[in-house]
């Protein structure tokens, strides 16, 4: 069957830069997001179409970088991070105000934040420069490194938005740790980053801090998001309350219930047994990306695969960590789930560099 | 550590990057050790996070499902809807409807003023409501809801929805609204409602009834209203609501109806109400008529009057102003809290009290030289004049009441000890309260030796200003001095008169009418005095009385009725003239005396007793008896006044 076989080649020729499981993991939490997001935001189906759209223009994107093998990849990190980091000057300089916080660019007619683009292009770019230095890795080129860190951390903190610098910091310091930077001076950034934080940190988060730890106190204000996430989720109970049955979801006692806080909207819905096939795909997400980078064949790859699995981690861990009540609320979504198309982009960027260093892999090793 | 101790450590990690280039294989095992440390990391981790879930959703759950229920279900109170105050023929003296209203909770609202401002340009917001919200606001704490805008159109009402989201804690919501539909007809029988108070609240929790008001805005302030809260009330129902958090009715889980008010049906004839409230005009006045056959009042009316529908949303300042000071009067229940003397209009009672005792016969007479001279001692004598100063010439019982001889009462009291006076008089309800189903009562003043003793027993007295003087009595013998009677104690004397001794407890309330069933329950008569009279004394009395009517004081003004009466006028005096002669020219109006009138009739088998006083009408049957005159005509011979018989103010020829 030749019209067969043809099609077959071309499927083939499309999907051959794919990485199998983690599409299939990663098709498995669109639904599951898709679902909750459907509830979420009931009775508006806009925003569900919305997101549906994103996931759709994610999944081209995801597609085309998959293509980009490695090494062009490793090519763009210098000019990416320099692009970066000359936005964040501009943003400083030209930025748009909005909430007392200097963070967007106005560019022709739609608004623009540099700082979601440093997420990326700081572990690519530590990737490539340890990749470029790896036959004399030493401390000068840590502290190079740290450099590299430390500049768009500190441009994208006095915003200020001292959540994505973190996170920003974060990206690079999994680079570090990857490229076995030694214990010592691990702890000692550990030791010293936290009273920095606080330092950094303003009143309103100190009080998210604060309500974290009581969240009874102050029911109405801090601790309100907090509050009405542990209610959602512990009245969802083992089975949950069932799909669109969410009261506190429904009823609009849950803030932010489709962005950051839509956790709760799930776990209230689907309990204790809809919890737990969550992490499960999670860790399987985790796990496959971990295998992807601990297969990979240059450190390059190797960095960057392990840098984008540990973002992964920290933003699941954070968001539901943050929903359940166990840290103190900062603005991070929840991978796949959340509404936002930003968010979804950036994710499937990262997806797509998975699935290019996978299956890029035979070619750069024969 | 020094600037040697920075190199040592420095170089150490010179060396360590220099070992590993040299074995590849190794650095792969480290990086991959690293990798899979993360991932012990990951599992720790995530597993805290099912600890978590655990203890949220399994340990913890019950108390998470409460404060989900709490949070979801809320319970609103409904407001009862208050019954229906009808005449005793079913005119809508008092009503409630629902209609919409636009509220503010202040709790709820930013910028409360820039909020007002753009209500009002989407809705006609007037200068007066605006007062009367911040006045609620005084009033209330802020989280309560308070309405701005009542009774707003439909048309409204869908404008505002359309903004609705423009302006968070403003609803729309249906209030029940009272309304009495005849303005200030019997405006101080029905009372009105108006919104609960601190007071009304400390009340209400003192009696524990404050529950069954939890959605209600309004309570009985006076008349009817006040007297039968609780038979107008109802009892207070409950919607369980699922609620948004904002505290938004999503939709009713159940239902426990409000039980309606009961409706009441009241004695008062409204036309004959309308025809006493036309017929005092201008007048400032009481006219209160009973069926002596069982105590229903059928008219109850208070000139000057006002409306009720303005207290019932919170009366404006201008308007409180204008009736709370003004020296009328208007919010006074004369009727039932204006004690006046009651002047002649005693002496049919003292008469009869004399006949009683045995004191005098019908037939004893004298000849009345126009006085009554008290010896003071000393050769010295205090005169009491008759109106008349020639005097009435021969006079008997019956003469002294139908030409209300004074000289012949001054002698009698002279006689007559004043305890067995108000033993008598106390009988037919005078100094007490006569029980009537309103709230305020008056009491009036019957006096004696312990009345005084009591009434002067401050300190700021001495023993001359407590002793009982025959002087008093004398001043007694003609209703002045001490006494005092409201209009209400007078009608229910004459008409226990006019049924022969038997009183009945005068009330307004002739029907209660269930609310929900529609079960009518009667108010039966009670009889609360039967006195042992002698029917050959009481037919004297009544002779004369009707005698009054047809030839005497009052003779002229029921010329010619299709029915027989029986009358007595009287005049109170305001102001002392210490015996000098009363030219009501040259008295102030103010100081003018009160005209009075008590009458039944028809004079065989009374169905009506009455009793009017006109303030500063002067004497009693040119002022009072024609009010009678016209509300009799009505009731008895349904005949209506072409126009309100005014007296020719020129006739002055009338003497008591």
């Amino acid at each position: 069957m030749p019209i067969r076989d043809n099609f077959f080649v071309i499927w083939l020729r499309f999907t051959h830069r794919i990485d199998g499981p983690l599409m299939a993991i990663v098709l498995l939490l669109l639904a599951v997001g898709a679902v909750v997001l459907f509830s979420a935001v009931a009775p508006d189906t806009g925003r569900f179409i919305q997101q549906m759209k994103s996931i759709g223009l994610a999944l081209i994107v995801m597609w085309i970088v998959a293509n980009i093998p490695p090494h062009r990849l490793a090519q763009i990190a210098l000019p990416l991070y320099l692009v970066g980091v000359l936005l964040l000057i501009a943003v400083a300089l030209f930025g748009v105000t909005v909430n007392n916080s200097q963070r967007w660019l106005a560019l022709g007619g739609f608004r623009f934040q540099p700082s979601e683009l440093l997420k990326l292009a700081v572990p690519l770019m530590l990737a490539w420069y340890f990749q470029k230095v790896e036959a004399r890795i030493n401390f000068g080129n840590f502290l190079i490194a740290m450099l590299l860190i430390a500049l768009p951390a500190w441009l994208i903190k006095r915003q200020p938005d001292l959540g994505t610098a973190l996170l920003v910091a974060a990206s690079g310091f999994y680079v570090l740790y990857l490229a076995r930077l030694s214990w010592k001076p691990i702890f000692l950034m550990v030791a010293t980053a936290v009273p920095l934080i606080w330092l950094f940190a303003h009143d309103y988060q100190k009080q998210r801090v604060l309500a974290f730890l009581d969240p009874g106190a102050d029911p109405l204000r801090s601790g309100y998001h907090t509050l009405q996430a542990s209610i959602a989720i512990g009245s969802g109970g083992l089975t949950g309350k069932g799909w669109m049955q969410g009261t506190q979801a429904h009823l609009e006692f849950l803030p932010e219930r489709h962005t950051d806080f839509i956790f709760a909207v799930y776990s209230e819905e689907f309990g204790l047994v809809g919890n737990i096939v969550l992490l499960i795909l999670y860790l399987a997400l985790l796990l496959r990306a971990m295998v992807i980078a601990s297969n990979a064949p240059s450190l390059f790859g190797r960095l960057l695969a392990g840098a984008i699995t540990l973002m992964l981690f920290t933003y699941i861990v954070v968001n539901m960590g943050m929903v359940s009540g166990i840290l103190p609320v900062v603005g991070v979504p929840l991978p796949f789930i959340s509404y936002g198309g930003t968010a979804m982009l950036s994710l499937f960027i990262c997806v797509g560099i998975l699935m290019s260093i996978q299956t890029h892999r035979k070619l750069v090793s024969t | 550590m020094g600037r040697h101790g920075f190199r040592r450590w420095l170089s150490r990690y010179r060396h360590y990057g220099r070992q590993e280039i040299r074995n590849p294989e190794r650095e792969l095992f480290l990086f991959r050790k690293r990798l899979w440390l993360t991932g012990l990391a990951m599992l720790l981790l995530f597993g805290v996070l099912l600890g978590r879930f655990f203890y949220l959703q399994v340990v913890a759950h019950q108390q998470y499902q409460t404060q989900a229920e709490n949070n979801r279900i809320a319970i609103v109170p409904v407001g009862p809807s208050r019954g229906t105050i009808s005449d005793r023929n079913g005119v809508v003296l008092a009503q409630s409807f629902s209609a919409y209203t636009l509220e503010l909770t202040p709790s709820r609202v930013g910028d409360l003023e820039a909020t007002l401002a753009q209500l009002g340009e989407l809705i006609e917001i007037t200068p007066r409501d605006l007062r009367r919200f911040r006045r609620a606001m005084d009033e209330s704490r802020n989280f309560n809801s308070l309405p701005l805008r009542t009774k707003m159109s439909d048309e409204e009402v869908a404008r505002f929805a359309t903004y609705k989201y423009r302006f968070p804690g403003v609803d729309i919501r249906a209030r029940l609204y009272r309304q009495y539909p005849v303005g200030e007809a019997a405006a101080h029988v029905l009372g009105y409602i108006g919104r609960i108070n601190e007071r009304d609240v400390e009340q209400l929790t003192q009696s524990g009834g404050l529950l069954n008001y939890k959605g209600t805005d309004h309570i009985g302030k006076t008349g009817i209203e006040l007297s039968y809260e609780e038979t107008l009330h109802g009892i207070v129902g409950f919607d369980e609501v699922e609620v948004d958090a904002l505290g938004r009715a999503v939709r009713s889980l159940t239902r426990v109806p409000p039980i309606p008010g009961d409706h009441l049906q009241l004695t008062i004839d409204l036309r004959l109400q309308q025809l006493a409230e036309q017929a005092l005009g201008e007048s400032k006045g009481a006219v209160v008529a009973i069926d002596p056959n069982n105590g229903e009042i059928l008219a109850m009316a208070s000139m000057p009057g006002y409306d009720p529908n303005l207290f019932v949303e919170g009366i404006d300042v201008a308007n409180w102003e204008r009736l709370n000071t003004s020296p009328d009067k208007p919010l006074l229940n004369r009727p039932l809290r204006g004690a006046y003397p009651p002047g002649s209009t005693v002496k049919p009672l003292l008469a009869l009290a004399a006949l009683t005792s045995g004191k005098r016969t019908a037939e004893q007479s004298f000849s009345d030289p126009g006085y009554f001279d008290l010896p003071t001692g000393g050769g010295k004598a205090h005169r009491f004049r008759d109106q008349k100063p020639d005097g009435h010439g021969r006079v008997d019982m019956h003469k002294s009441i139908v030409v209300s001889c004074d000289t012949y009462y001054y002698v009698l009291a002279s006689e007559t000890d004043i305890d067995d006076t108000a033993r008598f008089m106390s009988q037919f309800g005078l100094g007490q309260k006569t029980g009537i189903d309103l709230e305020g009562e008056a009491v009036g003043v019957l006096a004696s030796r312990a009345w005084k003793r009591e009434r002067f027993s401050g300190s700021r007295y001495r023993e001359e200003h407590r002793r009982w003087y025959l002087g008093d009595s004398i001043s007694a013998g003609i209703g002045q001095g001490y006494n005092n009677a409201t209009p209400l104690q007078l009608a229910h004397a004459t008409a226990m008169l006019a049924n022969n001794g038997v009183s009945y407890r005068p009330h307004l309330v002739k029907r209660i009418i269930d609310g929900t069933t529609g079960q009518v329950k009667e108010i039966p008569p009670e009889e609360t005095r039967r006195l042992e009279l002698k029917p050959a004394h009481l037919a004297a009395i009544k002779k004369a009385m009707v005698d009054v009517n047809r030839e005497g004081t009052a003779g002229r003004i029921f010329k010619d009725a299709p029915y027989t009466s029986a009358g007595k006028t009287g005049t109170a005096q305001v102001f002392s003239l210490r015996g000098e002669r009363y030219v009501e020219e040259q008295l102030k109006r103010h100081l003018r005396d009160h005209a009075w009138f008590i009458a039944y009739a028809p004079a065989e088998n009374p169905k009506i007793a009455l009793a009017v006083i006109v303030e500063n009408g002067g004497f009693g049957a040119r002022a009072a008896a024609p009010i009678a005159r016209v509300l009799f005509d009505y009731y008895l011979a349904g005949k209506r006044p072409a126009t309100a018989a005014k007296p020719d103010d020129n006739d002055n020829d009338w003497d008591e």
